[in-house]
């Protein structure tokens, strides 16, 4: 058997793969709010940097 | 004295200006929110943004209703032993500190397991265990630090609301398959001659027409119904082409790869339908935090007290029934028609009716839904349920059953119209002409001409302007509710405004002295007094006196819906109403005013008038050379003389307007033929909002409700409505450019379909570029215009 079908398949299901991932995303809601996880992801750092110096001031108390 | 802003909400600290913490407050509101946030460790809010927050609001009792078992479960999504989920809506929700802060919920409350924010649509999903917590507490904990949701009694419905996904799930298919099949037709596309290529072209077609199916069946799907619709209703719309094309495309391309004509055009029609979507998905956006269906629903509490035997019970609006007693405390609507049975009711009913002033009501008084009390708690005995009153009944009009969207024909329509027959009467001179030159070719040349004609670059230019324009227009503040309202926009010739709230707006601000001059000593006296009381009116006059020494007066009373009583060393004051101060009051005078008399003899009034909103003289001067001009007002004759020296002399100005007789007054000039657009602003505009041709509604805060329209427009943007109209001849010019500009493209392509020489591959060419060149015309160009909105250009 030639090459071209293995390849072919492989292309094939990789890219459903994908389409079905693409599919559940839509479905668990991902695209409904298309802003707050953008401005969401940036807070992580802050709140780190809060607890940080917090735990300065006990520590020089 | 330098006042410094405050720190939690930015509003300036003009008086009793807090010191905590180094940090200066406006309120001890404000500084409690601060004191929330600084014990939990959430002081992070105000970095993100500076003064990013809002004074909680008095709400004692406000909230009772949320402890009924009926009204929670209608509220929450999720309901069981250990968990309740619920979803507020927050107007306050602005920045990224909001996000922060609500986010963090559970930092302030340990019951609190999760809440999570849609930014878009200003909500926030709290979830908690109801054991030890309970709906009324999550809303109170928002409250006190800020952000009091906003519960109506539209959030009264049973069951979720489905999310209509459905296009974001086609664009994914025709993406997919477009995609997939490009690269299947590569090989033949560049085919070197040879061995290789015959073997597996069969397999690769085939695998082309598979990818195909769910692209023709499913995602285009919503252009054959619509073309369907249209020939039932005798209307050659643009989906008809676009439908034809499609199922040419596939039923030729499916013969090709069966008898082994050629490699089909598949490719065309995935990337066809790929693109009509992605032009279907551009002009859907929508502001999903504004609502443009909204009705008195959305206005309503969902619940009031009622009286029973002196015990107070919270009811839901749709239980209250004839004869119950309701009380009704301060800042509180009336629900229902009913008589007032004691208190000093002063009801604001602009919102309802278009009257500017608050209405003093006595003790068996009827009292109408949709009016807000301003002074004080009131009783009232039920006359009506909430559907028979007579605000609600507005709604049963037939306007607000009908749908507007089909009693226009838009500008793609009537392009494709004579589009359509065009390209039929070509297809038929061409296969007529082949089948006597060279039979074997008719078929494939009638195929060929539908399939390069399909409209694909006309009906992509309208959603691109439109969806670019409609972008445009929200950076500026004006929200439609979708693309459809610009066209009509363009087509309007007459324009009518409401009065109150619309051209005026809500603060008064500007007041005139009548009678005997005030002395030094009695007008600090009375800037004091003034300082205490919190009336609308009192913060008016406060806000316009000079400013004097603050003094500690020796006597202050505040006599609800009369006026305010004060005494400092051995003068008195009282300032209030004419019956109050101790004069007859004069029946004919419309506007509102203060009067003031010191030390038991009369001295004089403040009168007060509507504060119009600026550049309106401007605005009108533009619009009357190309508009005829309307003012339809629910309030008295008060300003009539006013409004004459400010706006152009052939403004029609009609008063004494109920909401009956504003939508009756637009039937009547549409049936002559005007193209109306109405601007109001309250429930008492909702029926001439829905009557008009485009209906704007203008509101001082667009979180805040206002009636459904066809656009929400920012009163400080008030006086660029020209520019908006403008704006919206444009775009319908650059539509028709756009139109020329694709003819060439299928003109082009029509010689190849003629002559017989159409490849897959120039379809496959000619297709996107044709989409592409228009989409990027249409974007530079609407750009443009956006450019001379922003500027003032135009």
């Amino acid at each position: 058997m030639s090459v071209i079908y293995i390849l072919l398949t492989i292309s094939i299901v990789i890219a459903i793969l994908f389409f079905v991932a693409f599919i559940l995303a839509v479905k668990s809601g991902q695209f409904d709010d298309s802003y707050t996880p953008s401005v969401r992801m940036l807070f992580e750092d802050e709140i780190v940097k809060k607890t940080k110096t917090k735990s300065k001031l006990t520590t020089n108390k | 004295m330098p006042t410094n802003p405050c720190f939690h909400c930015g509003d300036e600290c003009v008086k009793d200006e807090i010191i905590f913490h180094d940090k200066s407050f406006c309120c001890n509101g404000c500084k409690t929110v601060y004191e929330i946030f600084s014990e939990n460790d959430l002081t992070c809010y105000y970095d993100l943004e500076s003064a990013p927050g809002t004074t909680p609001k008095e709400i004692e009792g406000k909230y009772d209703f949320l402890k009924q078992q009926n009204i929670i479960d209608k509220l929450v999504e999720f309901n069981d032993d250990t968990t309740q989920i619920v979803t507020l809506y927050i107007p306050h929700i602005h920045c990224s500190s909001c996000i922060w802060i609500l986010e963090n919920l559970n930092k302030l409350h340990p019951h609190i397991s999760d809440s999570q924010v849609n930014f878009g649509k200003k909500t926030v999903r709290v979830t908690y265990n109801p054991k030890n917590y309970s709906l009324k507490e999550v809303v109170l904990l928002l409250s006190a630090i800020g952000y009091e949701p906003y519960i109506s009694l539209e959030d009264y419905k049973t069951g979720k609301q489905n999310v209509d996904r459905s296009l974001i799930y086609k664009l994914g298919i025709a993406g997919f398959a477009f995609g997939n099949i490009m690269f299947l037709s590569f090989p033949e596309y560049f085919q070197v001659d040879g061995f290789w290529i015959d073997k597996y072209k069969p397999l690769f077609r085939w695998l082309m027409f598979t990818f195909s199916l769910p692209v023709v069946f499913y995602a285009a799907q919503d252009y054959f119904i619509s073309a369907y619709k249209g020939i039932k209703s005798r209307l050659l719309n643009i989906d008809v082409p676009i439908a034809l094309g499609i199922s040419v495309l596939f039923i030729r391309s499916t013969i090709d790869i069966i008898f082994d004509f050629g490699s089909g055009f598949f490719d065309s029609l995935t990337g066809l339908v790929f693109f009509l979507l992605i032009g279907k998905f551009f002009q859907q956006k929508t502001y999903s935090f504004l609502s443009f269906e909204r009705d008195y629903k959305s206005y309503f509490p969902i619940a009031v007290t009622k009286i029973n035997n002196n015990i107070e019970t919270s009811v839901q609006v749709y239980d209250i029934k004839k004869g119950d007693r309701l009380l009704i405390r301060n800042e509180e609507l009336i629900p229902v028609d009913g008589i007032l049975i004691n208190g000093n009711a002063s009801i604001d009913y602009s919102f309802v009716t278009g009257e500017s002033e608050a209405v003093i009501k006595k003790s068996g008084d009827k009292l109408f839904a949709g009016g807000k009390q301003t002074s004080g708690v009131i009783e009232m005995e039920v006359l009506k349920t909430v559907e028979q009153s007579y605000l609600t009944q507005l709604w049963s009009n037939d306007v607000f059953n009908k749908n507007t969207e089909e009693k226009f024909s838009t500008i793609t329509n009537k392009i494709s119209e004579k589009f359509t027959v065009f390209v039929l009467s070509i297809a038929t001179i061409a296969t007529v002409f082949w089948l006597f030159y060279d039979i074997s070719k008719a078929m494939n040349v009638f195929t060929a001409v539908l399939i390069i004609a399909c409209p694909c670059a006309v009906a992509l230019s309208a959603p691109f302007t439109f969806g670019n324009l409609l972008r445009i227009f929200g950076n500026s503040k004006f929200y439609l509710k979708n693309a459809t309202v610009i066209e009509q926009l363009a087509s309007i010739n007459t324009i009518i405004f409401d009065k109150t709230g619309t051209i005026t707006s809500n603060k008064k601000s500007a007041a005139t002295y009548e009678g005997e001059k005030l002395t030094k000593s009695e007008e600090m006296l009375l800037k004091n007094t003034l300082r205490g009381s919190n009336h609308p009116l009192s913060r008016t006059l406060y806000d316009i006196l000079d400013e004097y020494n603050i003094v500690s007066l020796d006597y202050y009373q505040e006599y609800l819906g009369k006026g305010i009583e004060a005494m400092h060393k051995n003068e008195s004051i009282k300032i209030g109403s004419a019956d109050f101060v101790g004069k007859i009051a004069e029946k004919t005078i419309l506007n509102t005013a203060v009067h003031i008399s010191t030390n038991n003899s009369y001295k004089g009034k403040f009168v007060f008038y509507n504060n119009y909103r600026k550049g309106l003289s401007k605005l009108f001067n533009k619009l009357k050379k190309n508009f005829d001009l309307v003012i339809l007002s629910g309030d008295n004759k008060g300003e009539l003389e006013n409004l004459k020296k400010l706006l152009p002399a052939k403004t029609k100005l009609i008063f004494n307007q109920k909401p009956n007789d504003k939508l009756e007054f637009i039937k009547y000039h549409q049936s002559e033929g005007a193209k109306i657009l109405m601007i109001g602003d309250g429930l008492n505009d909702a029926g001439a909002l829905a009557q008009s041709d485009v209906g704007i509604a203008i509101s001082e805060n667009v979180n805040v409700f206002s009636p459904a329209c066809d656009a929400i427009l920012d009163a400080s943007n008030f006086n660029k409505i020209y520019n908006y109209i403008k704006a919206s001849k444009s775009a319908i010019k650059i539509i028709k450019w756009s139109f020329a500009l694709s003819f060439i493209y299928n003109i082009l392509g029509l010689y190849f379909a003629v002559t017989g020489q159409l490849k897959p591959v120039i379809a496959a060419i000619l297709m996107p570029l044709s989409s592409i060149s228009v989409v990027v015309f249409t974007t530079i160009a609407t750009n443009i215009i956006g450019k001379k909105i922003i500027t003032n250009k135009i």
